[in-house]
């Protein structure tokens, strides 16, 4: 059979297949004929493999491309599961496990993201006016002012939920690109655990010298159980693509790489919902004026205990 | 043997052009053309007016909103800015509007469509990828990974193809009186003169000239003559006898 006489015998079959991808790709999957597509897109696939072997000209293989392409694309999509019970799932057991099975990553974060913010503290104890070395005056002065008798007023619910918003935006933004850098061989996270940990020991140290360390820690305790954990796990997550850009072991580095994905997909997912939690409690718990200073240190240390226990037992003997 | 990269050089270091070859469990391999940093970034374009232009309107009615507003814009920011691409990758058959105009969608590495996953991981790593500045690591990661492949892209398992690799129509051969080929080809060089015939209609004549000329010991004729004997060889090639098809 030569080429025209292929082509003639299997056109209409060909325009069928065609006709029904269209109709699955605008959405239409219920349709009675499409019970055949599978078959009729293995015979596709021969007229393929059959046009390359015997070397028919361009535009026949061509098309019978762009048909294999086009139902492989349907027949091979992956099925979505249900995504609300998938997410719950994963946060109530797969991700405190995957947490885990990194602990030494987590450990190296927590002293690559603390450890700097204690020296700094330090650092400031000694000498106060290091804290210029990292903070304009301007920023200092606005801490001052921010802490230095608590809130003046109840901002109202509107108020609340513009700082949601910045929260959500800045904080998520903060974490995510603390990953991300993770992928320039771990130097893009280093940077900013290092980074985020030395001015958060500069803050504390300052306004606790500044006298107001009270006000500050009431008001940071709640949500920092949840954010400045989150913060860390992004680091691992980051430091998890670093390890295997760095150190790919026995695969080629794109390979370790690819390897390494699934798990850090899991730990941002689950540390942008900590941090969802985190903006919740910080616009809405911490910042209330009404409740007394000694309860939000109370429920403050309760929540980093919740959140210890969480990453430690969560999803244990589970399957 | 062909080293490359202290591997071996497999079948696609050697392609010239940016077909990609992935088998489906069919058994038959498809072509994957990949799309190249001046189509995605033109696509990266259109989807950064359109984004500005959907947070104008955003703004402009939250700004009546107050704080609420304000607090609701900033929300959607952060939405837009990180979820934008994975929202249309994932719904929108692997494809923000800006590659949809271009034609572009974005696969795994074996041609199935990008999932929520694989989409998540190439946008966050979109961060990386502009580093230092206007897109450079992604750019540079570009171009040496031989698949136009970004740092997001290279982790995630993902490539940009382009949707449609040729149309769907079978063009004809233009109209020629059959003859034999004067020796026996192979099977790479009659595929070569049958593309030569097809194409020939969407080239300048002095385009189908000079590729022409570089076959006169074939044809046994220079210039127009030439032409018309190559794509008589590629009618019989594909079976035409006689005088017209």
């Amino acid at each position: 059979m030569n080429r025209d006489e292929f082509v003639g015998a299997n056109r209409a079959l060909w325009t069928r297949v065609e006709g029904m991808l269209d109709r699955l790709e605008s959405g239409d999957r219920y349709e009675q004929e499409l019970a055949e597509l599978p078959a009729l897109y293995r015979r596709c696939c021969h007229h393929l493999a059959l046009a390359r072997q015997r070397h028919f000209d361009a535009s026949v293989e061509a098309r019978l491309n762009r048909i294999a392409l086009r139902g492989h694309h349907q027949l091979y999509r992956k099925r979505r599961g249900n995504f609300a019970a998938d997410t719950l799932r994963f946060l109530g057991a797969g991700f405190p496990r995957l947490v885990r099975s990194h602990a030494a990553l987590f450990w190296l974060a927590t002293v690559l993201f603390y450890g700097p913010g204690l020296v700094m503290a330090t650092l400031i104890f000694q000498d106060p006016d290091i804290v210029y070395t990292l903070l304009s005056p301007a920023q200092v002065a606005e801490f001052e002012i921010m802490y230095s008798d608590g809130p003046e007023q109840e901002r109202g619910s509107e108020g609340d939920f513009a700082a949601f918003g910045f929260y959500i935006y800045n904080n998520i933004s903060v974490a995510f690109r603390t990953f991300a850098g993770g992928i320039l061989a771990g130097l893009g996270t280093l940077f900013f655990l290092i980074f985020n940990g030395l001015f958060l020991g500069a803050v504390f140290a300052h306004l606790t010298h500044a006298g107001v360390a009270d006000n500050l820690l009431a008001f940071v305790i709640t949500h920092g159980a949840f954010e400045l954990t989150a913060i860390v796990i992004a680091g691992v997550a980051g430091l998890r693509m670093g390890q295997a850009v760095v150190a790919p072991g026995g695969f080629r580095r794109v390979d370790a790489l690819r390897r390494a994905a699934p798990d850090c997909v899991g730990l941002i997912l689950g540390c942008t919902a900590l941090l969802v939690a985190a903006a919740f409690v910080e616009a809405f718990w911490s910042s209330s004026v009404w409740l007394p200073a000694e309860v939000k240190i109370w429920v403050g240390s309760a929540a980093w205990g919740a959140v210890g226990l969480y990453l430690a037992f969560g999803g244990r003997g589970g399957s | 043997m062909a080293w490359a990269g202290g591997r071996e050089l497999g079948e696609n270091d050697l392609r010239i052009d940016t077909e990609r070859q992935r088998a489906t469990p069919e058994g038959v391999t498809l072509g994957l053309r990949v799309a190249g940093p001046f189509a995605r970034g033109l696509a990266w374009l259109f989807d950064l007016m359109l984004i500005f232009v959907a947070l104008f309107v955003v703004l402009l009615a939250a700004s009546l909103l107050g704080n609420f507003g304000a607090g609701l814009a900033m929300v959607l920011i952060f939405l837009v800015y990180w979820g934008y691409p994975v929202a249309f990758e994932v719904l929108r058959r692997g494809a923000t509007p800006g590659k949809t105009i271009l034609g572009l969608e974005v696969v795994h590495d074996d041609g199935t469509p990008v999932g929520p996953r694989a989409s998540v991981l190439r946008n966050l790593l979109r961060f990386a990828d502009f580093l230092p500045f206007a897109w450079g690591f992604g750019l540079m990661s570009m171009l040496l990974s031989g698949s136009f492949q970004r740092l997001g892209d290279l982790a995630a398992g993902t490539v940009v193809v382009y949707r449609n690799s040729a149309g769907t129509d079978l063009p004809d051969l233009p109209n020629e009186t059959p003859i034999p080929p004067p020796v026996g080809l192979d099977r790479q060089e009659q595929r070569a003169l049958i593309d030569y015939a097809t194409r020939v209609p969407t080239w300048t004549g002095e385009r189908a000239v000079e590729l022409a000329d570089l076959v006169v010991p074939l044809t046994g004729a220079e210039g127009t003559q030439g032409v018309r004997r190559l794509v008589g060889m590629a009618a019989w090639l594909i079976g035409r006898r006689g005088t017209s098809a």
